[in-house]
């Protein structure tokens, strides 16, 4: 029941792009088509689950032991680069399919601060090792729902007549504003 | 490049928020009042200006391949080292940023200065960047902020002018959106008339 | 310099070195003033939500493995409130503190948010004065409530769009009471009831004797 209550509310009530400002960036750049938003947010799903069992597995078995929490931050963003890097690598060997798919997003994701912060959110929420990772994969889909229906939204917005000054990132935004009203809609579930 | 143009250009031509469209996610998180936009902003500052001094130091002797990896780690001693010190000293402040203070490590605007200035140019430049850049950033945050409060709150720096509730959408995650897409427009109209 | 491997590891290791020792000490200086700002944010706290009061004895104790401590504030003798450091980990963001004042007779008389980290602009309003949680609780005694939001059927205004920090709040507050109620009780039955608010030694021994009262109800208790 926690579990299912976790995914909900992460994913609708608290979307990390429209209700935790988490991830704008990608959100943004990759945004403009629907194909490319499927292929990263894939990648972020598959980067998040996966960094927010090592961040936790970091924390509570060196961090803590150590009594070096404050070192939380150097240590988090070191290891999520070094486990981009390394689920590149062996995505290569193991799965050429998927590398061709997902290959051009994964050294986009370091700089995702979705994943960085779902990391230190998941340590600061105290939650347990399987809570964490609901919780990672709920935020990534969350992200992934957010992408796919915005670049929907913005791939129709294209054949528009936008006034000039609107053109580009500024009508993405007030889009997305109306959009973030929109998922407000979702606080009443939980 | 003049000293006083790199500060000029990073308020103005290059300004992180409203050009480069950099760093957006606590432009939009930590903007419910023009205090905290503000206080992210100088806490961006800070470490955006130190990064960039070590950084140009130390550019020589790092292998062009382990560059990035030895950038974030540089960044992100300094992220910690300010957190520790507005823990210790500005109490308050932190705890309204909240989680938003870690994350100054991926924000995109520092990386891409290491990388875009910093990695190129001497220590007194690369100092000078950061001051305008960072002081572009604080500015665009308070002045988001600022109109976020003003709409939302019926107040602008903690002064409140109207009494009872303002405009509660503003303060909440739509507003933020609705704000900057709009700030932009006029910074769009603006440029587009000066030129 | 040239990309070979020992270059590699070495200007890596490098800084990362000098960046942990660089960290470590300002962690060092920052221990101390962090430590201090976090006492005096508590020594604030207990000023806000007290009438005024010459003597405090903390009691500490932990409901459902979270800490909880009941500061008992008397004047002249007599107790003229209960401050309870109490805490949540319902939060949106996990765990928060608050400081809770009750009157003798168990009435809230003020809340202040010691620590949270809650979304700004959403659940930290619940930091602001005069906000709809804590305009449902002052004045009132919580054992005449329903001590739940309205969505859950109780008669606590939630904060606008954050119901999950509000049921947390409400969590925190009714630990509160529950420690609040405990300590006045056992405070009665203690032999160091009558010593509370005397010197430094006593409060000393109260403190200790109260808190080995509380645990030996407990068990008491647990046979039952």
């Amino acid at each position: 029941m926690e579990l299912i209550l976790i995914i909900i509310s992460t994913i609708f009530v608290n979307n990390v792009v429209f209700a935790q400002f988490l991830g704008i960036c990608p959100f943004l750049g990759v945004s403009s088509r629907v194909s490319t938003s499927m292929g990263m947010s894939a990648a972020v799903i598959f980067v998040i689950t996966i960094s927010s069992m090592v961040a936790y597995m970091l924390q509570y078995y060196v961090l803590v032991p150590l009594g070096i929490e404050y070192m939380q931050t150097i240590v988090f963003i070191l290891v999520i680069a070094a486990l981009v890097q390394m689920v590149e690598i062996v995505l290569k060997k193991v799965s050429p399919v998927l590398y061709q798919a997902l290959g051009i997003f994964l050294p986009l994701i370091t700089t995702n601060c979705a994943v960085l912060g779902v990391a230190i959110l998941l340590i600061q929420k105290q939650y347990s090792l399987l809570e964490s990772v609901v919780f990672a994969f709920g935020t990534a889909v969350s992200f992934a729902l957010a992408l796919v229906i915005f670049a929907g939204i913005r791939e129709r917005l294209e054949i528009e007549d936008v006034p000039r000054a609107f053109r580009g990132t500024p009508i993405a935004l007030v889009t997305a504003g109306i959009l973030a009203m929109a998922f407000m809609g979702f606080s009443g579930l939980v | 490049m003049n000293k006083l143009g790199i500060i000029i250009s990073g308020i103005v031509k290059n300004n992180p928020t409203f050009v480069l469209l950099l760093g957006m996610c606590p432009t939009l998180g930590t903007t419910t009042s023009a205090v905290n936009g503000a206080g992210m902003g100088a806490a961006t500052m800070a470490v955006l200006i130190m990064s960039n001094i070590v950084i140009s130091l130390v550019k020589s002797i790092i292998p062009s391949k382990v560059r990035i990896p030895a950038y974030i780690v540089i960044i992100a001693a300094f992220v910690t080292i300010v957190e520790l010190c507005m823990k210790a000293w500005l109490p308050d402040l932190y705890a309204t940023l909240g989680v938003f203070i870690p994350l100054i490590v991926v924000n995109c605007i520092i990386l891409g200065r290491a990388e875009g200035f910093a990695a190129k140019n001497g220590v007194v430049d690369s100092a000078l960047d950061g001051v305008g850049i960072g002081l572009g950033f604080t500015l665009s945050l308070t002045l988001v902020g600022a109109v976020r409060e003003v709409l939302g709150s019926g107040s602008v720096f903690g002064w409140r002018f109207i009494e009872g509730d303002g405009m509660l959408i503003f303060v909440l995650a739509p507003g933020a959106f609705l704000v900057l897409g709009y700030i932009m427009v006029m910074f769009n109209k603006l440029v587009a008339k000066t030129k | 310099m040239k990309n070979t491997l020992l270059n590699m590891i070495l200007v890596l290791g490098g800084i990362s070195t000098i960046a942990s020792a660089g960290v470590g000490y300002v962690y060092r200086i920052t221990e101390e003033p962090i430590a201090a700002a976090v006492e005096a944010n508590k020594t604030a706290a207990l000023g806000d939500v007290l009438p005024d009061f010459d003597a405090i004895v903390p009691l500490e104790s932990t409901l459902d493995g979270i800490p909880v401590t009941v500061h008992t504030a008397t004047a002249g003798g007599s107790v003229v409130g209960y401050a309870v450091e109490t805490a949540t980990t319902m939060g949106f963001s996990g765990e928060f503190r608050l400081m809770v004042g009750f009157a003798p007779d168990g009435k809230v008389l003020a809340v202040k948010v010691l620590q949270h980290a809650e979304t700004p602009g959403l659940g930290s309003k619940m930091v602001d004065a005069g906000n709809p949680l804590i305009a449902s609780f002052e004045g009132r005694n919580p054992s005449d409530m329903r001590m739940a939001v309205r969505k859950d059927g109780g008669e606590v205004d939630a904060l606008t769009a954050a119901t999950i920090t509000s049921r947390a709040y409400v969590d925190a507050i009714a630990r509160a009471f529950a420690a609040m109620l405990e300590a006045r009780g056992s405070a009665l039955n203690s032999p160091f009831g009558e010593a509370l608010g005397g010197g430094e030694n006593v409060v000393l021994e109260a403190r200790e004797g109260a808190s080995e009262n509380l645990t030996n109800d407990a068990k008491q208790t647990d046979n039952e």
